[in-house]
């Protein structure tokens, strides 16, 4: 036992001794999350438009200011003839155009139909649909509060409710993608480099004959950032509750049960790609490119599965950020206990078993 | 204390060591010297059990190198050709560390590393990166005897080091010899040979002879001549022209030269050198040193495998 503190202990030296560890292990987590809690975001905020308004009567007058007042849209200028639309476009700041028909409210009134043309830059597809569609909803509400009293012969209102995220925040959806990420990235990525470095610089050697058995220096190296994945784990649930807002609905308790289960699942991967890999930069590339990219892409993060192609949605069963994600959201979001979440609990530990089993197996006790 | 018989090792097609057998006394100081790639590094990884054996079996301390391999580890030091310590960890905390994975402490094996530890002991709070050569061989022979090995397995400990510390290091393996250590060390520097109690030559994966220094060197039955002149680069080039002298190697100031004829007389030669206008010529008989017996052993050796 003092032989696995005393092994401990150096592996903890080590890591406060390198800034770029150190930098790794906290600055990136903290920078990401913020990164991708402001910066990346799916939201509309301020977007620019411009409006060609052809009546400029009190109907279209109220219309243009419950956008503008909405808080999605910011007013570039008013344009004064359709010639404009395009070149406003190719300048690149207006995001969309609104162009209200000629006697608007009178057509109103008199027919009960009156045009209006939403024109969004689609150069950004996601962005284009999303202006339009929260255009759309103004227009709409405004025209069902308006001719409420009207009672038309038949109508059907359709009442949407966005259940677990009312408010279609998109950093309840980044704050469990970026701790799957971080995490991965962490246990799986550090381990593999700092067991690599060590065969690198020849002390595997010594280690290899002193009288450390081979369970004891895996865990050795694991078990200190075991210690500050979880610590890391803490620090972006924190953050993404008091300073994001995301909600955590489950118990904590299970929260960072599951979050200990995904560490050490992302532990034994790093373990085995190190017994795969001769250089630490061979751990690096492996993890860089075999883990983050699929975490990122694959994992549901950012593209949701099911809008996948099949050969993709099929690869994605074996990423195991894909499960843990679905296991934070669950959680955090819906509030839901171990029954809503058991196969994918379930999946994460028959991963970390495969894993621990291949590590331990191509572990050498000699140098080849 | 170590037994090896017949070990061979391959790596795919390059045949590292082929069918090597000596044995190493308990309490013994024993050398194996080559140059690089005579196979002194895997033959010493295949003892320390880091490396498996192609072919043959071979014992430390009583016990097989194979099937032991744990027991072995526990009661043998070794101390790697690379410098392979904790650059990022100070001299106190490798040797605490070292100390600990072996289930012992500092204090209680003080006695064994005094000796070595007091020279480095002032910079216990460097880290062992920022350490010269000197000292960071001097730190790792201390981790490598902190738990009181039976044996001790040195893979070229002096490479790369001064000429002072090198000395300094022998004289230090010598003391650990007096407290019954056994020690294997491997060199390429031939000089440092004649401080082993035996030697073994290697080459090529082969032993070319396995003796005490003085054995190795009065076995030795050719006459040797030292020659110098003024002019260094022309004479050794001269002297390996002229169809009298089968090698001529330079050893510093002189070039010693091994005639064909063993009547050769040094005024033969310094007459030969006259004619070709070399200045300052001196020609004398000397002892052959044991770099001069490991020179026409390998030369040998090759010419042995060529006109196979």
């Amino acid at each position: 036992m003092d032989r696995f503190l005393g092994f401990v202990k150096k592996e903890f030296f080590h890591i406060f001794r390198d800034r770029r560890t150190m930098i790794i292990l906290f600055g990136i987590p903290i920078m990401q999350l913020m990164l991708f809690g402001t910066v990346i975001t799916n939201e509309i905020k301020d977007a620019r438009i411009a409006i060609y308004d052809q009546s400029k009567d009190e109907v279209t007058q109220e219309i243009t200011a419950k956008l503008l007042s909405s808080g999605y849209f910011l007013l570039d200028r008013n344009l004064e003839s359709a010639k404009d639309i395009e070149g406003i476009f190719k300048q690149g700041r207006v995001k969309e155009v609104l162009v209200f028909g000629r006697d608007f409210s009178r057509k109103l009134k008199r027919e009960g139909k009156a045009n209006v043309h939403i024109i969004a830059d689609a150069s950004d597809p996601n962005l284009g649909k999303m202006l339009a569609s929260y255009t759309t909803g103004i227009i709409n509400d405004y025209i069902f509060k308006q001719m409420g009293d009207l009672h038309l012969p038949m109508q059907i209102e359709p009442e949407v409710r966005m259940v677990y995220n009312e408010g279609l925040k998109s950093v309840y959806m980044f704050v469990p993608g970026i701790m799957a990420m971080i995490l991965m990235l962490i246990s799986a990525m550090m381990t593999s480099i700092s067991i690599t470095r060590e065969k690198e610089l020849g002390t595997m050697e010594i280690l290899l004959v002193s009288p450390l058995r081979p369970a004891q220096i895996i865990l050795g190296k694991v078990m200190p950032y075991l210690v500050l994945s979880i610590i890391n784990a803490l620090v972006i649930l924190g953050i993404g509750h008091f300073i994001f807002g995301v909600p955590i609905k489950g118990s904590w308790v299970l929260l960072m049960g599951e979050s200990i289960l995904f560490i050490m699942m992302a532990l034994s991967l790093g373990i085995m790609i190190s017994s795969l890999a001769k250089t630490q930069m061979v751990a690096m590339f492996i993890s860089l490119i075999a883990l983050m990219l699929p975490t990122i892409l694959l994992s549901g993060f950012i593209f949701s599965i099911e809008n996948m192609p099949l050969p993709l949605q099929v690869v994605s069963h074996i990423i195991p950020p894909r499960w843990f994600i679905v296991i934070l959201r669950n959680i955090m979001l819906k509030g839901v206990g171990l029954a809503y979440v058991w196969k994918e609990t379930l999946i994460l530990v028959f991963m970390s078993a495969v894993f621990v089993t291949v590590a331990v197996k191509k572990f050498k006790t000699r140098l080849e | 204390m170590i037994e090896v018989r017949q070990i061979s090792k391959s790596y795919n097609d390059v045949q590292a060591l082929k069918d090597i057998s000596f044995s190493v006394e308990k309490g013994e100081l024993f050398g194996l010297i080559g140059p690089d790639g005579a196979g002194k590094t895997s033959l010493m990884r295949i003892l320390m059990t880091l490396l498996l054996p192609g072919g043959g079996e071979a014992k430390m301390a009583g016990l097989d190198v194979v099937k032991d391999y744990r027991k072995i580890r526990r009661l043998v030091g070794y101390m790697p050709g690379r410098f392979s310590l904790y650059q990022d960890l100070t001299v106190e905390e490798n040797l605490s560390f070292f100390a600990t994975v072996f289930g012992t402490t500092i204090e209680e094996n003080y006695d064994l590393i005094k000796d070595i530890y007091v020279q480095i002991e002032p910079f216990k709070n460097r880290l062992a990166g920022r350490l010269s050569g000197g000292m960071k061989q001097k730190l790792a022979l201390s981790c490598a005897l902190i738990h009181k090995p039976e044996i001790l397995v040195l893979d070229e400990p002096t490479t790369g080091v001064d000429a002072v510390s090198r000395k300094e290091f022998w004289e230090m393996l010598k003391k650990l010899q007096q407290q019954g250590i056994t020690i294997l060390v491997s060199t390429p520097y031939m000089d440092e040979a004649g401080l082993c109690d035996r030697v073994a030559l290697m080459q090529k994966g082969e032993i070319l002879s396995i003796d005490s220094p003085e054995q190795i060197v009065s076995n030795y039955d050719r006459p040797l001549l030292a020659v110098r002149s003024d002019e260094m680069h022309r004479l050794i080039h001269d002297l390996r022209q002229w169809d009298q002298v089968e090698t001529a190697y330079a050893f510093g100031q002189f070039v010693h030269v091994t005639p064909v004829d063993k009547q050769v007389k040094p005024e033969t030669v310094t007459a030969y050198l006259e004619q070709l206008n070399h200045q300052n010529i001196q020609s004398s008989f000397i002892r052959a040193g044991i770099e001069d017996v490991f020179m026409a052993l390998m030369t040998r050796e090759s010419r042995s495998v060529q006109s196979q």
